[in-house]
């Protein structure tokens, strides 16, 4: 921990915010990491395992490219394992950054703006990493656009029946909108930055993606109109897209797979790794980006009791899983979750408990949720257990199904882990650049829903001639 | 924006016509006053910069909703509509193609799709719908002369009424706008410093990128209209050539330079073992047999099969009657007889109760079939040799019948 100590005391950004107001201060707050001259030591450190491990990735990835699918464990009976897995695994990470966004804004939910900003970044990340597995699996990846709907010199079109079909719209149309509602929220914060810049380089960067904005009100009305829209759009598209996820297996006749529960099931899932990633993301950034101040300890423990909710939504899912299992009558399905539980997977069946429905509920005590390596460590252990919730489902249902002479056993190569791995520098090669170039906060947002902003804002802008005490109060400091 | 060669200010002959009045606040509260004060005066050309989107102003200012809800349903109902016609000309229309069974045209099926691309349309038109109504990109305004305007976007909170209002008075409304208690008020000039031209390395570079995008274009239109004598060019191999040998292909690895390997001596396909030269052949040796083989049946049973298929296969040239009248001769002659010179090479087929064909063995009539004769093509491929017995039984039966009647 000594060497720890040694990172934050010399990193310039944890000394208090310049600016005598409190709309100033969250600006320098915020600016000040992306106009630093050297990002903190712990960036670069970051960023250089990062590094690694994506160019680790595009070994992987060039190497099964070249050799053919060989190179994975794929094998009868089970055909579909690493690559799918990492699919879900990524796209539920994805979905958590959208609810925030958007759903939570739906609910009025204000201290949402601290973190939706780096949220949304999350999901564009996860969803570029997500994209690149069914990209690569399907064993001639130098033919994707037999997926698209492209006129081509067979008049062939794609099967719009089947859910791989739907998954291909669905995870486009996410990606996309994701990457719209991102850059819209990042229009005034860009606009921010180009009025800071020094450089005149910086200031044409950022004056491009800014569009020239300059905060008139009457561009702010359509703004927000545009921003409820897309997170009314948002917040269906974030339901369907997993759930057309799901029906990549709820549609096949695998017992443990054809279950009707699927779709909300893998939703409510997706949100609960996708939040445990968004803290894991978001204890080690307040800490060495020196945004204490702007998500706080507060904002650690209201993510933390999400993650009680749907923590306990998805142990409840499990249990009604074997309930029905148990209640259909069907042998086939009843000796499905008996072998998760007790089979060969047993091992991956139990850490996905432990991981999944245990050890969310430390939650429940005050002193963990509010201590911010707890939630980073919990946070942490969940993902790895939603990893492994994917690979139950996916692997174990395959190893054993009707017939006992097909059962098999899955055991992946070297370049299936490596490939996992890779993945993850990918995501956070991505996730420490937007850190060090683009607004990681959406300042406006949180200064819109400052309290001092929201102690006036009751429907009407008139007779507030008290209100001039309110704008010297600071901020609560951790 | 940057732009900053033309000549410098202090050459300029008149300063820069007046673009508007400028108040600055330290908080939103103090704008929105100021707002409503300025709408009441009636201003239509004004409007108030701030950090972020403060709650009320709309109120104070009048700013009515805007259409973008409208343009985005819209833009929501053509996706859903592509999104149906989409699938439905393609999965069952252009190109239908049973799948498990499922319908060609099957709403359930669809409904993902058409709701993903709803969505998309309405994702994409709300960005776009929205940034095209606010005007933006809008690269340049007087304002960003204004040096204290950069806290527009960070702390502060900006009115500007522009001189262009039919309402402006510069003495009445700098007033008015005194009234409101702002923390600075300044004139704002219109832009006459910074250049209206594009940069010129934006329009070298618009101009290269574009001359450069439609060098792909300019290749695939030629090299879809040209002829050229290089093969193509394939990209992917897949498995187009695979190292392997054909059965009809030169193999240099053998000495007879064939791929296929002859059959080994005595090879004989399964069903083909014809080991009785009587019956498959009409021979003993080298001569024809004089009696049926033991395998046909002498009974009633062959004769009828034997008049059956030779009415199949034999009376279209040879006739009913075996006389060599059949419905192909009696054409030919009627085309000779037409006299424009077709089948002027036409023979005969035998009479088969001719004395030499009489005086044939038994063996060599089924040669005859099998085999063929002068312009009579081999029927073995057509008649089993069972077939052909019984039809040389059914012949023997006809020439004893007599010589047919002319």
């Amino acid at each position: 921990m000594a060497l720890l100590s040694n990172i934050t005391t010399h990193n310039p950004f944890t000394g208090p915010p310049a600016g005598d107001n409190p709309f100033a201060k969250i600006t320098d707050n915020v600016a000040r990491v992306a106009e630093a001259a050297r990002p903190p030591r712990a960036w670069y450190i970051a960023f250089g395992v990062a590094q690694v491990f994506m160019l680790m990735l595009f070994g992987t990835l060039g190497y099964s490219v070249w050799e053919g699918i060989g190179v994975w464990g794929n094998m009868m009976p089970v055909a579909w394992a690493f690559p799918i897995v990492n699919f879900v695994f990524w796209i539920g990470i994805g979905h958590a950054g959208t609810l925030i966004s958007a759903v939570l804004f739906l609910f009025r939910q204000n201290w949402r703006t601290s973190i939706n900003r780096f949220a949304e970044a999350m999901t564009i990340f996860a969803v570029v990493c997500a994209g690149i597995f069914p990209g690569v699996h399907i064993g001639r990846p130098w033919m994707p656009y037999y997926m698209f709907p492209v006129p081509n010199q067979m008049g062939m079109w794609p099967q719009f029946r089947s859910p791989l079909e739907w998954d291909i719209f669905a995870v486009s149309t996410y990606a996309t909108t994701s990457i719209l509602f991102w850059y819209m929220g990042m229009i005034p914060d860009f606009a921010t930055f180009r009025d800071r810049s020094k450089s005149t380089v910086r200031r044409l960067a950022y004056g491009i993606v800014a569009m020239g904005w300059r905060g008139s009100s009457r561009q702010w009305h359509r703004y927000e109109r545009a921003y409820l829209i897309l997170a009314a759009l948002a917040t269906p598209l974030v339901l369907s897209v997993h759930s057309v996820v799901s029906f990549d297996f709820a549609t096949a006749q695998l017992p443990g797979w054809h279950a009707t529960i699927f779709p909300p099931y893998f939703v409510a899932g997706a949100i609960f790794g996708g939040f445990a990633m968004v803290v894991t993301l978001a204890v080690p950034a307040r800490q060495f980006f020196g945004l204490k101040r702007i998500i706080t300890i507060d904002h650690l423990e209201l993510m933390n009791k999400v993650l009680i909710a749907t923590g306990l939504i998805v142990g409840y899912a499990y249990g009604m899983e074997f309930f029905i299992a148990w209640y259909s009558g069907s042998k086939y399905e009843g000796f499905t979750f008996i072998n998760r539980a007790f089979g060969p997977y047993a091992w991956a069946y139990w850490t996905m408990i432990t991981c999944n429905v245990i050890s969310p509920q430390l939650h429940w005590f005050k002193k963990i949720r509010r201590n911010p390596w707890a939630t980073l460590i919990i946070g942490m252990i969940i993902n790895v257990g939603m990893w492994f919730e994917r690979f139950v489902i996916i692997c174990t249902s395959l190893a054993r199904d009707f017939l006992p002479s097909s059962w098999g056993y899955y055991i992946p190569t070297p370049i299936d882990l490596m490939t996992l791995a890779g993945s993850f520098g990918l995501f956070f090669t991505l996730f420490l650049l937007f850190c060090r170039y683009l607004p990681m906060v959406a300042m406006a947002e949180v200064k819109a829903f400052h309290p001092s902003v929201l102690a006036h804002g009751h429907g009407d802008g008139h007779d507030h001639g008290h209100g001039h005490e309110h704008k010297a109060e600071a901020h609560s400091a951790s | 924006m940057s732009h900053d060669h033309e000549t410098p200010k202090s050459s300029e002959p008149k300063p820069a016509p007046l673009h508007g009045l400028l108040a600055e606040y330290e908080s939103p509260w103090d704008l929105i006053e100021a707002a409503k004060k300025v709408r009441e005066a009636g201003f239509s050309r004004w409007d108030t910069y701030t950090p972020f989107p403060v709650h009320g102003i709309d109120k104070a200012m009048g700013i009515r909703m805007t259409i973008l809800p409208w343009i985005v349903l819209g833009a929501g109902l053509t996706g859903l509509a592509c999104g149906i016609l989409l699938q439905w000309w393609t999965n069952a229309v252009d190109y239908p193609w049973i799948v498990s069974g499922k319908p060609f045209w099957s709403i359930p099926a669809n409904v993902p799709i058409m709701f993903e691309m709803t969505v998309l349309f309405s994702a994409i038109t709300t960005l776009v719908g929205m940034l095209m109504l606010n005007g933006l990109p809008h690269p340049s305004h007087p304002l960003d002369l204004k040096e204290r305007f950069a806290r527009a976007t960070d702390d502060r909170f900006f009115l500007l009424v522009q001189a262009s209002d039919p309402k402006f008075d510069l003495k009445l409304t700098r007033n008015l706008l005194s009234s409101t208690n702002p923390a600075v008020l300044d004139d704002v000039n219109e832009d006459r410093t910074t250049s209206n031209d594009l940069p010129k390395l934006f329009v070298y570079g618009m101009v290269i990128l574009t001359a450069a995008a439609a060098v792909p274009f300019a290749l695939a239109f030629k090299a879809r209209f040209t002829k050229s004598r290089d093969t193509r060019i394939h990209l992917i191999g897949d498995m187009d050539w695979q190292p392997k040998y054909k059965a009809q292909r030169q193999n240099p690895f053998f000495a007879d330079t064939r791929a296929q390997r002859e059959d080994v001596v005595g090879t004989v396909a399964v069903g083909e073992f014809q080991d009785d030269d009587a019956f498959f052949k009409g021979k003993q040796g080298t001569a024809y047999v004089r009696t049926f083989p033991e395998r046909v049946q002498l009974n009633d049973a062959t004769i009828d099969r034997g008049q059956a298929r030779y009415g199949i296969y034999c009376a279209p040239c040879h006739g009913l009657a075996g006389d060599g009248k059949g419905m192909v001769n009696q054409r030919a002659e009627q085309l000779i007889s037409a006299g424009t010179g077709k089948g002027m090479a036409w023979v005969q087929p035998s009479n088969i109760s001719q004395d030499y064909i009489k005086q044939q063995p038994v063996g060599q009539l089924y040669e005859t079939i099998t085999n063929g004769i002068r312009n009579m093509p081999a029927y073995a491929s057509q008649i089993p040799p069972e077939d052909r017995w019984a039809i040389v039984m059914y012949l023997r039966a006809l020439q004893r019948k007599g010589p047919a009647a002319p």
